[in-house]
């Protein structure tokens, strides 16, 4: 019975959501590079793709390196993505919807169009 | 473009339909495509009298009010803690008020909160001072609900003009950006906030490696943090705040690396004094970290990330005075994260595209130069919180507040009158919390040593990914004498993030090597953030009467 009452014991949380008592709506699913991915109502891409793990989504135009979310907050569009077929969506706001298709980014997310 | 009545002007993308540009599969409802939500003006209104608008993206809103006055007494960019104490005090006081902000949720980066989705009944236990915050949103609300503010969200103002007696704001809407709007109003309140400052080092562009603010973002909006075992590190008290919460959070973090010290403050013990909350936070903070078993590593820095397609672990390097790295003094620490960053700078792109001054602060970053009654050099237009100097959210809170009761000031008259003794409380509060801005943006400067944390190959421009080498050979060989020559020879700081990320970098390693100070000027960018070509054709003045 005491155990049922630890959550409101102030020792360390083992995960976010336990620290802020969440009891999200029902998780939902989408893909990343065909590999599918929960997602919780109003979380980010970027957010849904941490939780799974995944911290990269873009290569670059120049080198081609790999790269995720940096600043969090909109200013740094290192989380550019391919959402839904459309290229360069900062990943990081955008909030993940049901269905939705993400793929890697690659270059300038453009060539796919062109060609 | 569909005009509406002149005073909030939407227009539909392209293709004339809700959202045309999202997949085939993506709805479009609150929270997806920036179509009217709850938190949403839609159409209404106001006291002043017809007072109306619309997003953009919502079919069936666009009959704004015939004969509408076509323009709202202030308009207040940014709904963190200053522009929330702004526009709900001018609202208080009368004046008919349009809030906008880039979020879906009023709150600002600071204030960021778990998305309604994610059920959080205690979003309070990753926040400080959250009582606050409710306190200004429960204002807001009131305010909302007469039509007194209209609180557009999703609403990223990327310019702003000058048309007659009017400021007209442009704003990209809707989640992803694709809607537009206009809107007019007599005054303008900018609290735009500030991002985070970064400093390059080898291995910071790998997967793993995130601002210590953008953690802080991510854990606060979506619960999530970026690995189970994160390195705090860079410089300035935010970096305690973030290691406190990735804690609660349940994340291991082995040290927070410091590349300065708290030494510095005692050198300025009269500001200390008149600041005992400053200090309070500190040793809460500091009680917080031994308690979760985090070393407070000060004068150190992570020199390298180690790692081939994530981050494996780090570097530390002790530092000298001017942060240079001690040679010999290097040690690894293994992570799978790293969470890094040197202190804010403040967002001014909107005001200095305007004409407005802007001061040096301790910290090297640029501000808005403001005067008592926070007026910026342009008239008619105000600053409150960080735009006027990094200074946190207590400075941001008294300053929304005066900013708003200068506004009313300067109205002449109409609103029910102000209170001095207030405004005057309000002024000696800003006046000691400046003091310790300065403080301790002095502390935790950087020294002019980080570039030796530099390789040649080390990436300074993220966006396009320009090397510490190429800087150097621009300066050296090329003949770049500024920041300015530098970034049109190797496009440092022509990418997406307009410099935002790599600018301060830049601007360092130009003066290290020689350029004046006058270069590392405040960048100056027309637009405030990227927009598509169709905006700005739409926005095109020919387009407009």
């Amino acid at each position: 019975m005491t155990a049922e009452r630890s959550p409101v014991k102030r020792s360390r949380a083992r995960t976010p959501a336990e620290l802020v008592g969440a009891v999200p709506e029902p998780e939902f699913e989408f893909t990343f590079d065909g590999r599918t991915i929960p997602a919780l109502p109003g979380q980010s891409i970027a957010a849904a793709l941490w939780a799974a793990s995944v911290l990269a989504w873009r290569t670059t135009r120049v080198n081609g390196r790999p790269r995720g979310a940096f600043c969090g907050i909109g200013s740094c569009f290192d989380c550019l993505a391919t959402v839904n077929g459309r290229p360069n969506q900062r990943a990081c706001l955008l909030p993940a919807g049901p269905g939705d298709t993400v793929t890697t980014q690659e270059g300038d997310g453009h060539a796919e169009h062109l060609g | 473009m569909q005009n509406t009545s002149g005073e909030v002007s939407g227009v539909p993308g392209p293709g004339g339909g809700p959202g045309p540009d999202r997949g085939p599969d993506r709805g479009v409802g609150p929270g997806r495509g920036g179509a009217s939500g709850p938190s949403d003006a839609g159409v209404r209104s106001g006291p002043g009298g017809g007072v109306s608008g619309t997003t953009g993206e919502v079919p069936g809103t666009s009959g704004a009010s015939a004969g509408a006055t076509a323009s709202a007494a202030l308009a207040v960019i940014g709904a963190g803690p200053a522009g929330l104490a702004a526009a709900v005090t001018a609202a208080d006081h009368g004046l008919d008020v349009v809030l906008l902000d880039a979020s879906a949720a009023p709150g600002g980066q600071y204030y960021r909160s778990p998305a309604p989705g994610l059920g959080a009944a205690r979003p309070e236990a990753l926040h400080h001072g959250w009582a606050a915050f409710a306190g200004l949103t429960a204002r807001l609300d009131r305010h909302r609900a007469t039509g007194r503010v209209r609180h557009l969200a999703e609403h990223q103002v990327w310019a702003v003009e000058r048309t007659g007696d009017d400021w007209a704001l442009h704003s990209l809407t809707g989640a992803g950006g694709q809607g537009r709007a206009t809107v007019r109003a007599r005054r303008l309140l900018l609290a735009t906030g500030s991002h985070e400052r970064q400093l390059p080092f080898p291995g910071w562009t790998l997967p793993g490696v995130v601002g210590a603010a953008g953690a802080q973002a991510m854990l606060k909006s979506g619960l999530v943090l970026p690995g189970r075992r994160v390195v705090v590190a860079g410089s300035g008290p935010l970096l305690q705040a973030v290691a406190a919460s990735l804690t609660l959070a349940g994340a291991d973090v082995p040290a927070l690396v410091e590349a300065s010290g708290y030494a510095a403050y005692a050198r300025a013990p009269h500001v200390l004094a008149a600041n005992p909350g400053k200090l309070a936070e500190g040793a809460r903070h500091g009680l917080a970290l031994a308690r979760s078993g985090v070393r407070v590593l000060s004068h150190r820095a992570v020199t390298a990330v180690h790692g081939t397609r994530r981050v494996e672990g780090v570097t530390v390097s002790r530092v000298d005075r001017d942060w240079r790295p001690v040679p010999g003094s290097d040690r690894r620490i293994d992570c799978d994260a790293l969470a890094v960053g040197h202190g804010l700078v403040p967002q001014i792109e909107l005001a200095t595209t305007l004409g407005c001054a802007t001061r040096r602060c301790a910290d090297g970053t640029h501000a808005l130069l403001l005067d008592r009654r926070l007026r910026t050099t342009v008239p008619g237009i105000w600053a409150a919180g960080e735009p006027g100097g990094i200074g946190g959210v207590q400075l941001a809170f008294a300053e929304g507040e005066l900013a708003a009761l200068s506004v009313i000031d300067d109205g002449g008259g109409t609103a029910p009158g102000v209170d001095r003794r207030r405004v005057t409380a309000l002024r000696l509060a800003r006046r000691r919390m400046r003091a310790f801005a300065e403080v301790m943006g002095a502390a935790h400067r950087p020294g002019r040593g980080w570039s030796g944390w530099t390789a040649d190959d080390t990436e300074v421009c993220r966006c396009e990914e320009v090397t510490a080498g190429q800087v150097r050979t621009a300066l050296d060989d090329l003949g770049a004498g500024d920041a300015r020559t530098v970034k049109l020879l190797t496009r440092a700081g022509m990418g997406w993030c307009q410099g935002r990320m790599c600018g301060f970098a830049v601007g360092e390693l130009a003066r290290c090597h020689g350029a004046g100070e006058e270069a590392a000027g405040p960048g100056r960018r027309p637009l405030a953030c990227p927009v598509p070509l169709s905006a700005l054709a739409e926005a095109a003045p020919g387009d407009r009467t």
